[in-house]
């Protein structure tokens, strides 16, 4: 990898964080970061300190340990050029909620301001700070795109992944309805009222599938899952995938989410 | 209102079972698109949101002075301000005055603050007729139901249910009179409610403002009842809640052109009606006497707080109508006056967080509401507020706290972290492989009752970026 233009002196030093779902869940995601962030000219680095950015805790009224679990993630990430996340959700917790979190602390506070100005969500970093085009990059699929609630209104990322989808080869974009309506997982709150929850992806996937679409392709891992726990619960071959894994060309390294193999599926 | 707030829960699966409610939710959806087009039409409107809570922070800043200024000129126009610290003061205060009129039939405007003290159970105790005259208002009046909307309160009714409600309830209706048309609805309702506005000693409203320059009162309404309600009879009583002061005409016309856009997408809503005072010589019309109830009933308490940026909400319900948990459940599940996002800020703001901690959790927070109201009342943060009380408070249960501290405790230990998940993901990544999802799976019932549960890769990122890239490896 050496030979990529991002071992570069020049190249700005990004530190990746990973987000605790792709590091768990889907490492394809954070591996197909990677290669974007390398593309677009950036020397990628991997703390191996970070766990989670702390929303478990911070939703749900636990202060003291997303306070602690931010101390720890601004540590590990305060000597980057950049911080780049591959969600919406975890992004906003750096660079919205930290510097809240810790605004009173007199140590901190400078420490968490300056990782939050410093820390950018995966997609809107390659157009808004890059200016990175995806080139030579192919996907077949009539795709539709989810926008993660936290990216939407935290961050104002809505633009930036249908522009670069846009230079993706093979790639027809259909919009679904009511785009910025959540889609029902909200971390905890999936867990605390599954029926409620169970109400909004059903009304998201309903829109979903209206659409024709074969892909459905979002930012961040924890709607995903929730939608694609739903989409193949109900026996829908829509594949579905990160954005990032596309914008990368890394499909073939992982079939879509909830699937074993990279065919569409049927009917379980 | 006694308040069911505290088995939210409950409430919540018996909304979703409902499938006459379920039926009907969704219709306050219409309000959505025609605020997006009138904001569309607007171009300024998000500068008007800035002067709006920028004119409601001035106030509520200096809201003594404002309340102060209103009072003298609302007397200075020969009308009567009753200052009440609590919900029985307000009911007390206006039965004094009912009484003292020798009062017997009271029409009233809608009104959510007399919802709050409970008003018309109240007066109906002590012998009054309590008629509500907006027509939604009126039918769950009928039904002894409580408000599921601040500014459509019979939104969970279809019109199949009103006409049931008015044949029970309208006793001389001849059975074949039709009454599937709202027209027709509307007519019935207008038929009934017109003797009972001329026979109204006392008509009581609410007020949208209260200008402290000039001691009006605002109300805005689109069925023309609030007027009759309050030019009709003899005296005319308003209950207002301190946080509805602002201090000129200017500003309240200001957040006008934000309330009516925000509520139904109107621009302006039918009728805007400034009072004050009482009838002057040479009057027209208007009453004789005119008073204002000004309700505390715990807001004084979040000035100077946090909570503070909650009184600066205009009631116009746009959080409500974008809320997808709203949606799903419509207001009746909150269980008390204001349901949806402001309920869930204002229900343990007034009532206490450990009769309403259910509320505040019971969001995504997908940010909606904060990104179309008005009044840029920042609803997730406050709800986080509460979130952290009832923590700290152990309101939550004890199973769910200490999941989340262990977690939290192993989390904070990365190489713990490391060691544990990598065990248990190459463990389910094994077990999920051929599948590559699960249809149960231990201790996530709620997850895979609706949804399968993706399986993981097998290796952690982690895991896998050592094997790859060992030379880059940091402490």
């Amino acid at each position: 990898m050496t030979d990529r233009m991002g071992s570069a002196t020049d190249a700005p030093k990004v530190g990746l964080f990973v987000t605790c779902l792709v590091d768990l869940f889907r490492p394809s995601v954070g591996f197909a970061a990677v290669r974007l962030l390398e593309a677009a000219g950036c020397r990628v680095e991997v703390p191996t300190v970070q766990t989670c950015c702390g929303q478990p805790a911070y939703n749900s009224g636990d202060r003291p340990d997303a306070v602690a679990i931010a101390r720890n993630v601004i540590g590990a990430f305060e000597t980057f050029d950049h911080v780049v996340v591959p969600s919406g959700s975890c992004a906003g917790m750096i660079k919205e909620h930290y510097p809240r979190l810790l605004a009173d602390d007199a140590d901190w506070a400078p420490r968490a301001n300056h990782v939050a100005r410093r820390c950018h969500e995966l997609v809107s970093f390659l157009v808004d700070v890059r200016g990175w085009r995806p080139t030579r990059t192919r996907y077949d699929g009539r795709v539709t795109y989810h926008d993660s609630c936290s990216g939407l209104r935290e961050l104002g990322i809505k633009a930036q992944p249908r522009y670069l989808l846009g230079d993706i080869d093979g790639v027809v974009l259909t919009e679904m309805a009511d785009t910025e309506v959540c889609c029902g997982f909200g971390g905890t709150f999936c867990i605390k009222y599954p029926d409620i929850s169970n109400r909004m992806v059903g009304d998201k996937v309903r829109a979903i599938t209206t659409t024709g679409a074969d892909t459905l392709l979002a930012g961040d891992l924890g709607c995903l899952l929730n939608l694609a726990g739903r989409l193949k619960r109900d026996g829908s071959p829509i594949r579905v995938r990160h954005v990032a894994e596309v914008l990368a060309g890394t499909c073939d390294d992982a079939p879509p989410i909830g699937e074993a193999t990279n065919q569409p599926s049927g009917r379980p | 209102m006694q308040s069911t707030a505290n088995v939210f829960p409950s409430n919540a699966r018996r909304a979703l079972a409902d499938e006459r409610l379920q039926s009907v939710l969704g219709m306050v959806d219409g309000f959505n698109g025609k605020r997006a087009r009138a904001v569309d039409r607007l171009p300024e409107f998000e500068m008007l949101r800035d002067q709006a809570r920028d004119i409601k922070n001035h106030t509520l800043q200096h809201l003594d002075h404002y309340l102060e200024r209103f009072e003298t000129r609302v007397t200075e126009a020969g009308g009567q301000v009753h200052w009440c610290r609590t919900a029985e003061e307000a009911r007390q205060a206006v039965l004094g005055i009912c009484r003292a009129v020798g009062a017997t039939t009271v029409t009233k405007g809608k009104s959510m603050v007399t919802e709050e003290i409970a008003l018309n159970r109240f007066l109906e105790q002590n012998g009054l007729v309590p008629v509500e005259t907006d027509l939604g208002e009126y039918i769950i009046q009928l039904r002894q139901e409580a408000p599921s909307h601040i500014i459509a309160p019979a939104v969970h009714l279809s019109a199949r249910d009103v006409e049931q409600t008015f044949r029970s309830h309208h006793g001389d209706l001849p059975d074949d009179r039709p009454l599937t048309e709202a027209r027709d609805l509307v007519n019935e309702a207008r038929t009934m409610l017109r003797q009972r506005f001329l026979e109204a000693d006392v008509g009581i409203t609410g007020a949208n403002f209260l200008i402290a320059e000039t001691g009006s009162t605002v109300i805005v309404t689109n069925e023309g009842n609030g007027d009759l309600t309050q030019v009709l009879p003899r005296v005319h009583v308003v209950v207002a809640s301190l946080e509805k002061v602002v201090p000129t005409l200017e500003d309240a016309t200001t957040i006008l052109r934000l309330l009516a856009r925000s509520a139904t997408g109107q621009e302006f809503s039918t009728y805007t009606t400034f009072s004050t005072g009482p009838r002057r010589a040479g009057d027209a019309d208007g009453p004789e006497a005119f008073h204002v109830v000004l309700l505390d009933n715990g807001r004084s308490a979040l000035l100077g707080t946090e909570l503070q940026e909650v009184l600066r909400c205009i009631r116009c319900g746009a959080c409500m109508n974008h809320c997808p948990i709203y949606s799903n459940l419509g207001g009746h599940a909150y269980g008390w006056v204001y349901p949806g996002p402001i309920g869930a800020v204002l229900t343990p703001a007034l009532l206490g967080v450990a009769e309403a901690h259910h509320l505040p959790n019971a969001s995504t927070f997908c940010g909606r509401c904060e990104s179309v109201c008005p009044m840029r009342i920042p609803l997730p943060r406050l709800m986080r507020h509460f979130r952290e009380r009832a923590f700290r408070e152990r309101l939550p249960p004890a199973q769910a706290r200490w999941a989340l501290r262990a977690w939290a405790w192993v989390t904070r230990r990365p190489r713990l972290y490391r060691l544990a998940t990598g065990v248990a993901i190459g463990a389910l990544g094994w077990l999920g492989r051929r599948r590559g999802r699960f249809r149960r799976f231990p201790m996530a019932g709620g997850w895979t009752a609706y949804r399968d549960l993706p399986a993981p890769q097998g290796e952690t990122f982690m895991a896998r970026w050592h094997r790859e890239r060992g030379h880059d490896r940091r402490a």
